[in-house]
């Protein structure tokens, strides 16, 4: 079973979201995900300064086997994103929820992530999968 | 659930990933297929190819056979025991059933045909034998281990006895010998240096531990992949399949054409295409920058209303950039576009093969 972790909000689509202690909040894919994409070799990211939306595309993350485009849990202006990933995509599939973050938004409004399953709703939604 | 090779539990107790490969519950890696890639092309890796099949073909009248089956001629490895050569099979109207390798064993010859295509291969090869003296016998008891890459011919010598490590020496590349009822070859799927060893499935377990022991890497299906494409390889099903000429798919140079009294099955229909003129052929592409392009992403050439096709497609780990085979109009020139997710994209045209003895050819 993949690692889940509890304080995160999750999409079906297997990306996760971490409120962070300025307000902001981070955006990155699930071990799940990594697991099934194989080893990751490019990720796409949003312009530091450009917005996201939730429900569109904000990137993508390919792997040898595919590519997958990733979702924003929260609309708003991307203040920052992961450098490393650019030199070190493998760091995705290493450390998913920790070195291996995409971008960090300035949400417009914190309750879209109130649309979004917790640890144990996005369980549920894989447990059929793995 | 699929068939599973005498390796299945080894595999599943080393963490192995299991997929389905044409019916097959096969490792697709053990963790990185990018680790794995590169233990081949640095050092030794190796492969379960128990799958595939062998099909031994004694008799009177098995080189007359052969010679009719195959598009390649086994006169060209007449004399040379042990000797390998790689053909296409056709069917009458010049399309490729599959592709293989032939070893002369000096009296009887035996094939190595893919898994995916067995059932079809078999039936196709069985009704030509009728009319021939000659057996065919399919050698399912056998597993098949690959172990490529720079260390491996030294590493595997350690694990065996005196008589087979001086067999191994004596190996000449795309030669194999027999040793008990184990038969060693020095051919590969990797574009690197190594061996394929068919043995008794009762000894395959101790084997790929003793070769686990010794250091060599155990790879799975995707890094297969990867080492074959940067090697230039076709993969049937991609490349060729029963509706695609050998002559489109880079297998020109495998077509005996001498003599030209030998009659072998879709000769005429592939002579014709010759004379014609071949309107297309197999290309290598290079991506240069991030992406990765893949099989069936359509081709456009500039000046041509003709559009070509990727073959196959993947991130090379040793390049570190995007390389892919497609079937493309012959007049191409040095570049051509691909459509990558809606983006036309720009992209290099090499010729089919990229990375040789672990160096770039581009």
């Amino acid at each position: 079973m993949s690692e889940i972790r509890k304080e995160l909000k999750y999409l079906s689509s297997h990306e996760w979201a971490r409120l962070e202690e300025d307000g902001t909040v981070t955006i990155g894919i699930t071990d799940h995900a990594q697991e099934a994409l194989g080893d990751v070799v490019f990720v796409e990211v949003p312009e530091v300064g450009s917005t996201v939306n939730v429900g569109e595309e904000a990137g993508v993350v390919e792997s040898v086997k595919a590519a997958s485009d990733i979702y924003s849990l929260v609309s708003g202006e991307v203040i920052e994103v992961n450098e490393l990933l650019q030199d070190a995509p493998e760091t995705v599939n290493s450390s998913p929820y920790d070195d291996g973050w995409f971008f960090r938004v300035r949400p417009d409004d914190l309750d879209e992530l109130e649309n979004a399953l917790d640890a144990d709703d996005y369980r549920s939604a894989i447990e059929d999968e793995e | 659930m699929g068939h599973k090779t005498v390796l299945y539990s080894t595999h599943q107790a080393m963490g192995g990933k299991l997929v389905d490969f044409g019916g097959w519950d096969m490792p697709l890696h053990y963790g990185s297929q990018l680790e794995e890639h590169h233990k081949v092309r640095r050092a030794a890796g190796m492969f379960d190819v128990s799958h595939m099949t062998v099909v031994d073909v004694r008799g009177e009248e098995a080189k007359a056979y052969l010679q009719l089956l195959l598009a390649n001629d086994v006169s060209r490895i007449d004399n040379k025991f042990g000797k390998a050569l790689y053909s296409a099979m056709l069917n009458p109207q010049g399309g490729v059933i599959d592709d293989l390798i032939v070893y002369n064993m000096d009296g009887w010859y035996r094939t190595v045909v893919n898994c995916g295509t067995r059932e079809k291969d078999l039936a196709w090869m069985n009704s030509i034998a009728v009319d021939f003296k000659v057996e065919l016998q399919v050698r399912d008891d056998l597993a098949m281990i690959a172990v490529q890459g720079p260390d491996a011919i030294a590493l595997t010598k350690q694990t065996l006895s005196k008589e087979r490590a001086e067999l191994i020496d004596s190996l000449a590349v795309f030669q194999g010998g027999e040793s008990g009822e184990w038969f060693i070859a020095r051919t590969g799927y990797t574009g690197e240096d190594g061996l394929e060893i068919m043995l008794p499935d009762t000894e395959a377990v101790a084997f790929w531990q003793a070769l686990v022991d010794i250091g060599v890497a155990v790879c799975g299906l995707a890094a297969r992949d990867t080492l074959r494409l940067e090697a230039g390889m076709n993969l049937y099903g991609h490349e060729m399949d029963d509706n695609v000429s050998p002559l489109v798919a880079n297998m020109g140079w495998t077509i005996a054409w001498e003599p030209a009294q030998r009659n072998f099955i879709g000769r005429a229909v592939i002579e014709a295409e010759k004379a014609a003129g071949v309107q297309q052929k197999l290309v290598g592409l290079v991506l240069r920058e991030r992406g990765v392009l893949r099989a069936e992403q359509v081709v456009s050439v500039e000046g041509c209303d003709q559009q070509g096709v990727i073959t196959s497609g993947t991130f090379s780990p040793s390049l570190g950039y995007s390389i892919a085979l497609a079937r493309v109009p012959a007049t191409i020139g040095s570049h051509c576009q691909v459509n990558m997710r809606g983006k036309q994209v720009t992209v290099e045209v090499v010729k089919p093969g990229f990375v040789r003895n672990g160096k770039s050819m581009l």
